[in-house]
């Protein structure tokens, strides 16, 4: 014990420093967010004194570099959330049953095989993908289906679910395995089968870390560039059919800012539009974190 | 006192480095992002051989460029239009006298899956197809299947010539499809057998079937003999008849062994 006392108001001063530069590497990435979002408002807001904020956001015309110009983006955000909507239709399901499965049905060695196959998903490329989704699967959807075009929404879908599917399987199973192991047995051992002690015991301990899963998975899919640009044909118009194409707002950012007039009008429109792809990122991002800290399962003893 | 002391040093050596670039020969050259490829193409291999002479390219448009070269802060101005009238006298006014360089010519085809079996498209029809009037291809005497318009991102120069050219103002209707570049066009075109797009003239292979406009087939030909209708010369403008670095540049761009070789390259006509 003496020599611990000795060095004692050393030792508190080494603690302050490393606190202190913790303090900075978080302030760091902090700041750097900070500084992104000022820059996006800096750089979209001086649109608004061309078009209102209702014209811009409701408006249904994109014609950016036309004489008088249109700047109405509501076609865009449509596809947006519609790419969205659909890719987490088919992502959700395939994710959160992956991860069950994974962390209760699989056998340790499938497990070990499955896991890394489905986390590779997450490491390919989003040009691979959208090469992919473009060169292969656009002309055996347009074959099969008989429609005008491939590259449509519904492929577009398809691709985002690929990407998103990784973030959920592997967000849920974490979740699935933070249930407490406590519950798992009681259920188990008043005489349950392992079938109803998922579904009425574990999905519903779990039920709040897999929401979280879900929707960060869902904001990857709505800020996702690459796939979307190749893939989703860029009509800007509101699609009436799930086979029609649609552009949403980063492939309509990604295609135009390249050859955009530095501070134009229209240069302004496409940072705008970066401002409500941000604040719909920005809104899935809050509401994973409500979802997460209200309904967090703490213990055994809450559920 | 020691961070002050390196800041100073590398602002004093930030300084040297810019007055050494401005002493060494310098060009500054703005304007069209459509003959921006080829300024970027023909300065890199000029600066190469010319290692004393610093060229500077920024796009921001035609109108950008000419209003770059009417205030005196640039040296050639790109355009992918002939100057207007107003402001020949605009430039006249501050005493600047523009002299016009025809550089390359831009030329855009039509472009349709080579299963396709039409070969000829007038412009009317071009016009009909990309305002989303005819939605199938026996509409024009084609065979009987949807019309999927594919065209580029407003921003492009290949819009704005095709923009110009074939819709004479109207509307590319909102469901023509987007591609982001000459070489996505052509590879969405070859994957659909319902596809038209247009691309240029560099950027035409066997993968997809360039149709004929008006009865006429685009051409470096048939561009320099101005026959072919979807096609225009551009421009570098210097304030003044170029001296030293810019004249030697311009002479550079237009030699057919050596600037015109990479006018070529970046998919444009070449002027011989």
């Amino acid at each position: 014990m003496s020599p611990k006392k000795q060095t004692g108001k050393g030792r508190r001063n080494r603690e302050k420093i490393i606190r202190f530069f913790f303090f900075g590497v978080a302030l760091a990435s902090i700041t750097t967010l900070f500084l992104i979002a000022l820059f996006l408002f800096v750089e979209g807001v001086p649109i608004f004194k061309v078009v209102s904020v209702s014209d811009f956001v409701f408006g249904k015309y994109w014609y950016p570099t036309d004489d008088p110009a249109a700047f109405g983006i509501f076609p865009l955000i449509i596809a947006s959330i519609a790419v969205t909507l659909v890719s987490s239709v088919i992502s959700i399901p395939l994710g959160v049953l992956t991860a069950l499965y994974l962390a209760e049905g699989a056998s340790a060695g499938v497990r070990e095989w499955v896991k890394p196959i489905v986390e590779l998903l997450a490491a390919l490329p989003s040009v691979v993908i959208g090469f992919f989704g473009m060169v292969i699967v656009a002309p055996v959807l347009q074959e099969i289906l008989n429609i005008p075009t491939g590259l449509n929404l519904f492929n577009a879908s398809l691709m985002l679910a690929f990407m998103s599917i990784p973030t959920i399987c592997s967000l849920s199973e974490d979740a699935i395995f933070g249930v407490p192991v406590e519950l798992k047995e009681a259920s188990l051992a008043l005489g349950a089968t392992h079938w109803e002690t998922i579904a009425r015991v574990i999905f519903p301990a779990s039920i709040s870390g897999i929401c979280t899963a879900v929707i960060l998975g869902m904001s990857r899919a709505m800020g996702e560039t690459m796939v979307v640009l190749m893939v989703a044909g860029g009509a800007a118009m509101i699609p009436t059919s799930l086979f029609e194409p649609v552009r949403p707002m980063p492939a309509s950012i990604a295609a135009e800012m390249a050859e955009a007039p530095f501070h134009s009008d229209h240069y302004y429109a496409l940072f705008a539009t970066a401002i409500v792809l941000f604040l719909f990122t920005l809104a899935f991002n809050v509401i994973a974190e409500q979802i997460s800290h209200r309904y967090r399962q703490v213990g055994a003893a809450t559920l | 006192m020691k961070i002050k002391g390196i800041a100073v040093l590398a602002f004093i050596a930030a300084t040297l480095f810019a007055a050494s670039m401005v002493w060494a020969g310098s060009i500054v050259i703005k304007g069209s992002t459509t003959v921006l490829p080829i300024a970027q193409k023909t300065a890199e291999v000029y600066m190469k051989q010319n290692p004393d002479v610093k060229i500077s390219i920024s796009g921001g448009g035609s109108g950008n460029g000419m209003k770059a070269l009417i205030d005196g802060s640039t040296d050639i101005a790109d355009s992918s239009r002939f100057i207007k009238g107003k402001e020949v006298s605009l430039a006249v006014e501050k005493g600047v006298y523009p002299v016009p360089f025809a550089v390359a010519y831009d030329c855009i085809v039509p472009v349709v899956h080579p299963s396709n079996p039409i070969v000829n498209i007038t412009m009317a029809q071009l016009k009909d197809i990309y305002m989303g009037k005819v939605k199938n291809w026996k509409d024009i005497d084609g065979p009987d299947q949807p019309v999927v318009v594919i065209s580029r991102d407003t921003s492009s120069g290949t819009y704005e010539v095709w923009n110009k050219k074939v819709m004479k103002k109207e509307r590319v209707f909102p469901g023509a499809l987007l591609q982001a570049s000459n070489g996505a066009v052509s590879q969405a075109v070859a994957k659909n057998k319902n596809a038209i797009g247009y691309i240029g003239l560099g950027y035409v292979n066997k993968d997809v079937k360039g149709l004929m406009v008006n009865r006429i087939a685009g051409s470096a030909e048939t561009t320099l003999n101005g026959t072919y209708p979807i096609s225009r010369p551009l421009f570098m403008f210097t304030p003044g008849w170029p001296k030293g670095d810019v004249l030697n540049f311009i002479n550079f761009v237009i030699n057919p062994e050596k600037g015109q070789k990479y006018v070529a390259e970046a998919g444009y006509v070449p002027l011989y």
